[in-house]
């Protein structure tokens, strides 16, 4: 089942570290990951990425593999760079207190499937 | 009939054919669109409507000259009920044509949210075998109706629409391969990497990908060639000891990217193809690379993979990508 973004940053209990973006995206599918070469190898296009990685390079991957939105658990807050690529590039930023099993867990309760297999679509 | 000739599909497989990558994409944008789609995008918004304090038989007018078989009920513009032909035949058993409507109208509101994704109508309709939904803001004001129909209609305008979008895309496209005559064209982009330069790592492929896009590649290819590029441009940053340069080489048929450094070179190319050997440094990690997958994934991504090395030299690596037919300028111009 797809979800709204807004329905994950309800279920994460999330904060938006992105304002200026539009948060009324459909997301496809949940990806977890601290490792970038994972989510680029193991994820599919249209699904939100949860991790505890906050560097610049997280957004990148995003973009690079078509994530949708980008999750840090555990309350973590980017640095300025990264939000600042992530606005340019329009793939909003959450930030969860929730850990990532706790997170990941809500979410697939909620119906939100793994897209962490390897598809290529 | 040419015996060498290959079976096209239709003689392979009969009229069902398998589903190809083109006919699961288009099915995918159909399901995105009821997503992406509102209702309030799709609704008919001039709903006759019905007062509470009206008569029954002004109900039974009001269906019968506009041809219709029920009508919201609203309060101002607030909906408080529906009402059908079926509750005018009970007041007409009743001989009561001459009571208000709200005697008669059905409280009982199963509704849809101008807010709401196409899909929850679609459920709705599914679950409760209606064929028509009033529409209602947060304030339980009506702002419209919707049908099945409606929804087919926006999603079939939508995926029009689209499909317009892609085709100016595409002429775009050709028109800058097909403008330019040569025995081959080439459109040749570089960018110099600096070593350690992490935080502007995945600029260059940033560009690469948005380039591609823009030449008409569909996202699929588009996230092929960038996470190529992308792992490539890191070991670039990571692993050389001036930098490089990242290079994407587009021509109707096909795709090359590659990198080249001037050292410090590998000396044992067997041992860095192998998952999950790596050589990098703790900061290197913690920013997530560094698995020792880079390699395997650019391999997965591309249709060819050359990586050529000496130490003391440098290394060049080399990715091809074949274009599919109908995507870039490669289909008929």
């Amino acid at each position: 089942m797809h979800m709204n973004l807004n329905e994950i940053i309800s279920l994460s209990e999330g904060e938006v570290l992105t304002p200026e973006l539009n948060t009324d995206v459909n997301i496809h599918g949940g990806c977890c990951a601290d490792l970038m070469s994972d989510v680029l190898a193991y994820s599919r296009p249209r699904a939100v990425l949860l991790t505890g990685l906050t560097n610049p390079q997280v957004v990148r991957t995003a973009q690079m593999a078509d994530f949708r939105a980008i999750v840090f658990i555990r309350g973590k807050k980017p640095q300025t760079e990264t939000i600042e690529i992530a606005v340019q590039e329009n793939i909003p930023l959450i930030s969860s207190p929730l850990g990532m099993f706790e997170l990941s867990g809500r979410l697939h309760d909620a119906g939100l499937k793994s897209y962490e297999n390897n598809g290529s679509d | 009939m040419d015996p060498t000739r290959p079976p096209t599909e239709q003689e392979k497989f009969g009229r069902h054919r398998p589903l190809t990558d083109r006919d699961a994409h288009e099915i995918n944008r159909v399901e995105e669109l009821s997503y992406d789609l509102k209702v309030r995008e799709v609704m008919a918004a001039n709903v006759i409507t019905a007062s509470p304090d009206m008569p029954m038989s002004g109900v039974l007018e009001l269906l019968r000259t506009n041809r219709i078989s029920g009508a919201p009920v609203v309060d101002g513009e607030t909906l408080v009920g529906i009402i059908s032909l079926e509750d005018i035949v009970r007041a007409l058993q009743k001989n009561e044509l001459s009571e208000p409507v709200h005697k008669y109208m059905s409280t009982q509101l199963v509704t849809a949210h101008c807010t709401d994704s196409v899909v929850e109508s679609i459920k709705t309709f599914t679950e409760k075998g209606l064929g028509r939904l009033p529409v209602v803001d947060e304030d339980n004001k009506l702002k419209g109706i919707i049908t099945k129909g409606d929804i087919t209609r926006g999603i079939l305008l939508a995926v029009q629409h689209d499909y317009k979008e892609e085709e100016v895309r595409r002429y775009r496209v050709s028109h800058l391969f097909e403008d330019i005559i040569s025995d081959r064209t080439t459109l040749v982009l570089r960018y110099n990497i600096k070593a350690g330069d992490f935080t502007h790592g995945g600029n260059a492929s940033s560009h690469i990908k948005r380039a591609l896009l823009r030449l008409g590649a569909d996202q699929k290819l588009a996230r092929r060639c960038g996470i190529a590029a992308y792992e490539a441009e890191m070991n670039l940053i990571i692993h050389t000891s001036k930098g490089g340069i990242l290079k994407l080489e587009v021509e109707p048929h096909k795709i090359t990217l590659s990198t080249t450094d001037d050292g410090p070179g590998i000396a044992n190319i067997e041992q860095v193809l192998q998952p999950g050997y790596s050589t990098a440094t703790d900061k290197v990690r913690e920013m997530g690379f560094g698995a020792g997958m880079g390699l395997v994934n650019i391999q997965k991504c591309v249709d060819k993979m050359e990586l050529d090395s000496a130490p003391g030299k440098g290394t060049k690596l080399v990715m091809r990508i074949i274009v599919p037919p109908e995507t870039l300028n490669s289909q008929k111009g």
